[in-house]
Order: C-alpha cells, then sequence, then structure tokens
C-alpha cells in the first residue's frame, strides 16, 4: 500500500497540507493520486468509527447471522447473495468456507427489528436453507481500535 | 565520603532542566529518548504467559541459550555474521551494562578512550567510571556531524584503547553507510583500537542499508565489541535487555564481571526477547510511523530557520539554533515555560553543543504537528 493509503486508512480526515508534509509529494500531485483511487473504487468511502455502546439515547442492537444457501447454478453464491445484502439492515456481508456460506452482520433499534428481519425476509427466501442469529452483547474492537480501553505510555516526559 | 571520580561527573546544569521539566504538567515533550510505542501485544503476551508458566528463576550467567540462537540465528540471516551462541554472545540488562562491561573489560588505568562527540551521555561517564581517560572526536554541522578522516587520523595518534561508535546516532540520527564505515576502519584498524559499535538502533533506519561494524571484514569483527538490544526498535525499554557480540575471551571476560554484578538478566525480559525476534511486521509498522514523523518534523524545523540535517536513523535530529543567537539552555527553559513544549538542550551531548537541541521523534503526529505551531510561535516572539 502506498504512502497516501496508509496515511488515509489510519485517519481520512488528514488535510492536503498535512498530506503533502508526510509524503513530501505536491499537493497536485496527492489529490490526482486520491480521485484515482476514489475512481477505481479503492478508496470506497470516508467514515468514522463510532462508539455506539457510549452513545445513551441510541438503541441499537448488532447481530452476526450465519446463512447456510444452496447454490444456484451458473451463478453459484453471487446472485443469492446480492439478493441479501442489499437489505438496507445488512452491514456487512461474506462468503464463507466452512459450515456455513455467508455471514452477515445485521443492526436494527431492538431485538424483534433483527428477529422480524430474519424471520419475514433472509428466512423465507428459498434458496435460504438454514440461519443461526447470534446477538452481539459487547464490542472490544473495531476496526483494528480497542474500544473498551486504551494502553497508557507510562513513560517519563524527558530522557537521555 | 563519595569518590572523587564519581563526584565529577556530568551532567549538572542538564539535571536542572530535567527537574523542570519532570515537574510541569501537560507538556507536550520532544526530549524523550524511548520509543511512545507500547511494546507489541505478542511480546506482552508472552512475558505474561512466562509467568503463568512459573518462569522465575536465574538463568545462566550468559542468558537464555535459546535467546542466544535466536540472537545468532537473526545477525547471520539479516547481515551475514556469524557469532557462537555458546560463546560469542552475552545477554546484558540493555545496551549501558554491555557498554559498562565492555569497558571495564578492557580499560586499565590511564588507558584512553575515544568518544565522538556530541555522544550519548553514558559513553564519556561509563569510561571514566571504568579509570579511562576520555578525548573527544568533535564533529559538526559543516559535516552533518558526521566523522572528518583527517580528524579521526590525528585523534588515533594518542592511541587509544578503545573507540566508541554509535551506528545509528542518539543525539544526531547521523547513519554511517557500509562505505563510509569502511574508510573510518582502515584508519582504526592501523591504531590497533577496540572499536565498542553501539547499534541498538539499527532497526530504525530510513532510506539507507545498516552494516553493522563487524560485518566489514574477519579483523574489523574480531576488533569489534557489537552492542545492541530490544530496546528501541522493539519498543521494549522497560524489559531492559541487550546484548554483547564479540570474540570468545572478550565475552569470557565480560561474563566474569557480570556474574558478580549482575547474575543475569530476569528471565521474564529474556523470554519476552525470543518473541521479539519473531515481530518484524511490528517493528516493520513502527519504523514506517518513525520515517513519516521524520519526514514531518525535519521538513517543518528547517522552514522554521532551525537548520536540521535530515536523521537516516533512531529518532532524533539535532537541529541548529545559531539564527537566533541564543544558548540552548535558554532556548529549552524559554520554549518550556512559554510554549510547554520540552526539548533536550544540546550541551547535554558535550560541550561544544551550545546551539543545538535535540528533537525527539518518537511522539504522535497530532502532538509533533501541536509542538511545531507552538514553536513557530515561540520563535517569532524571539526575533
Amino acid at each position: 500500500m502506498d504512502d497516501i493509503l496508509e496515511i488515509l486508512e489510519s485517519d481520512a480526515r488528514v488535510s492536503l497540507e498535512d498530506l503533502k508534509k508526510l509524503t513530501g509529494k505536491n499537493v497536485k500531485e496527492i489529490e490526482k493520486t486520491i480521485k484515482g483511487y476514489e475512481k477505481k473504487g479503492i478508496i470506497v468511502k470516508y467514515k468514522a468509527i463510532i462508539n455506539k455502546a457510549k452513545l445513551k439515547n441510541e438503541q441499537n442492537v448488532v447481530a452476526l447471522i450465519e446463512v447456510r444457501i444452496a447454490p444456484q447454478k451458473d451463478v453459484g453464491f453471487d446472485l443469492i447473495a446480492e439478493r441479501i445484502y442489499r437489505f438496507p439492515e445488512v452491514k456487512n456481508c461474506y462468503l464463507l468456507s466452512g459450515t456455513y456460506d455467508l455471514l452477515l452482520e445485521v443492526s436494527g433499534k431492538d431485538i424483534q427489528t433483527v428477529a422480524g428481519f430474519v424471520s419475514e425476509k433472509l428466512a423465507p427466501l428459498s434458496s435460504v436453507k438454514a440461519t443461526a442469529t447470534h446477538f452481539m452483547l459487547k464490542k472490544y474492537k473495531e476496526d483494528g481500535i480497542i474500544l473498551t480501553k486504551k494502553d497508557k505510555n507510562q513513560r517519563l516526559p524527558i530522557t537521555y | 565520603m563519595i569518590a572523587k571520580h564519581i563526584k565529577k561527573l556530568p551532567p549538572s546544569g542538564i539535571r536542572e532542566f530535567f527537574d523542570l521539566v519532570l515537574g510541569m504538567p501537560e507538556v507536550i515533550s520532544l526530549g524523550v529518548g524511548e520509543p511512545d510505542f507500547i511494546t507489541p501485544w505478542r511480546i506482552r503476551e508472552k512475558a505474561i504467559t512466562a509467568l503463568e508458566d512459573g518462569l522465575t528463576s536465574y538463568t545462566s550467567n550468559s542468558g537464555l541459550l535459546s535467546l542466544r540462537q535466536g540472537i545468532s540465528e537473526f545477525l547471520n540471516s539479516k547481515y551475514s555474521l556469524s557469532y557462537k551462541p555458546e560463546s560469542e554472545i552475552l545477554i546484558t540488562t540493555g545496551v549501558s551494562e554491555g557498554l559498562d562491561l565492555a569497558l571495564r573489560a578492557i580499560i586499565e588505568p590511564k588507558d584512553i578512550v575515544l568518544v565522538i562527540s556530541p555522544h550519548y551521555v553514558a559513553y564519556p561517564a561509563l569510561a571514566q567510571i571504568a579509570g579511562a581517560k576520555v578525548q573527544y572526536l568533535v564533529t559538526d554541522e559543516k559535516s552533518d556531524f558526521k566523522i572528518d578522516l583527517k580528524q579521526l587520523k590525528n585523534a588515533l595518534s594518542v592511541k587509544p584503547k578503545a573507540i566508541i561508535l554509535n551506528n545509528p546516532s542518539n543525539p544526531t540520527g547521523v547513519h554511517y553507510s557500509g562505505p563510509e564505515l569502511a574508510k573510518i576502519w582502515r584508519l582504526i584498524s592501523l591504531s590497533g583500537a577496540t572499536v565498542i559499535s553501539d547499534e541498538v538502533y539499527d532497526e530504525l533506519t530510513y532510506d539507507v542499508k545498516h552494516v553493522p561494524f563487524p560485518a566489514l571484514d574477519k579483523k574489523a569483527k574480531h576488533k569489534t565489541i557489537l552492542l545492541n538490544g530490544f530496546s528501541k526498535g522493539y519498543a521494549m525499554t522497560g524489559f531492559r535487555v541487550g546484548y554483547v557480540c564479540a570474540d570468545k575471551e572478550i565475552i569470557s571476560a565480560m561474563t566474569k564481571i557480570h556474574s558478580f554484578s549482575m547474575m543475569c538478566v530476569p528471565i521474564i525480559s529474556q523470554v519476552a526477547a525470543i518473541e521479539a525476534l519473531r515481530s518484524q511486521r511490528e517493528v516493520a509498522g513502527m519504523r514506517g510511523q518513525y520515517k513519516r514523523r521524520r519526514d514531518f518534523v525535519v521538513k517543518e524545523l528547517n522552514h522554521l530557520g532551525l537548520y536540521t540535517p535530515t536523521p537516516r536513523g533512531a529518532f532524533y535530529c539535532f537541529p541548529s539554533l545559531k539564527k537566533f543567537q541564543v544558548n540552548c539552555l535558554d532556548f529549552a527553559k524559554k520554549l518550556l515555560f512559554q510554549e510547554k513544549v520540552a526539548v533536550v538542550p544540546g550541551k547535554a551531548f558535550g560541550d561544544e553543543f551550545d546551539v543545538n537541541i535535540r528533537i525527539s521523534y518518537a511522539n504522535t503526529l497530532d502532538n509533533l504537528k501541536e509542538a511545531i505551531i507552538r514553536i513557530e510561535r515561540f520563535i517569532k516572539a524571539l526575533k
């Protein structure tokens, strides 16, 4: 991965001026490179990681759902996966090896909403053979960021 | 009651400045001589497991054989350097102990030790404690703080017993390439001096290839005491693990002293160090971040008029205050009081460096950015 991508991956809000200082490239070149990445779909989106557990008035339930599906002739899993990931409730969707085929991350305002999605939208699909829903109790780490507690460096402020 | 040679050890004025910094809350410190990273988790986890497994005993004086074997294999695969784990490697309590042992093992009263200035504070101090007379080879800004060969030739004419090299260097970040070292070695080899080569920052070099001094040739290996450790590259300062590689006779003499004064390095730290050797991915990640910070800080300092040669290693730079006609201690004190930014006055690394400060970029980019804003404001007020 090049310098610009590495920096943006850890801080998408970094200014062009700072990128110039950090990479030694000029602003025009940086802008052109970033636009190129956006066009090619290498940079997909700029978003914040929000620790929703700390939002007191916000109710949010997340579930990981394992889905076993019957692949279809010629298109394999892709068509049914598309059918499923298009639902806005589905935040993440992966094709897996092993006992189950798809792993979904689904979120809703409460357990009923998520359960309703499974029973009314997901399970009735003819290609879906089985589902197993795991409600998330606590998020410790997301996108490489530890959400619960941070390491604290104890070093002295001045040493040789 | 205190022995005279201990009483006269430096530093004095600098210590007071350090106390000022230590007593001031919420300072952005560019004065820290250790990584801002916490030891990578896989290394810490190994230390926890070692405790859980009941590893609480002494080890052999030389250190765990498995660690010495790991170091031997590592040096061989990385630098094609061959040291026998059984007799040519000693595990020490950080590089500081390694240096102390090396000097005590070879120095006799009135021997001369050559120190390249600016220098890490422990070099002259430990040489003096060992009973040596210290001679300095002072480098300057004109050569970007690199050794001038003519000067070296002159300095070697007094027949020093040992010369202490630091590559990459604290406080300047200077790094010597293989060909540069070969020229230095050509002169040293004629003098008969032993080279004590402190290479604790060897994992932190940028855009350059590191060549350990003993890798130059067979004779160089025979005349070199190589010091290294896990503190800097692996962010393990608190674990206190270093190592020395040298000929069997030297290691044997050093082990003798070590066995009486230290016994051995704590076993948990040694087990953690074995894991560290397998953590090259983590080291590469930290190196990448230091490089980015270096590029940022050096560019900004030069832009502000503080001439700063680009360091190729370690995590320090050594800017000049010449343009502002202010001495380093006044500059550092005022910067601390007015802007709450701490730097180390250059004088700490040699009397001649009254117009330099050492800046450590082992800090987060956010802190470095804020520090630069404050330094800029401070300099404007100086003019």
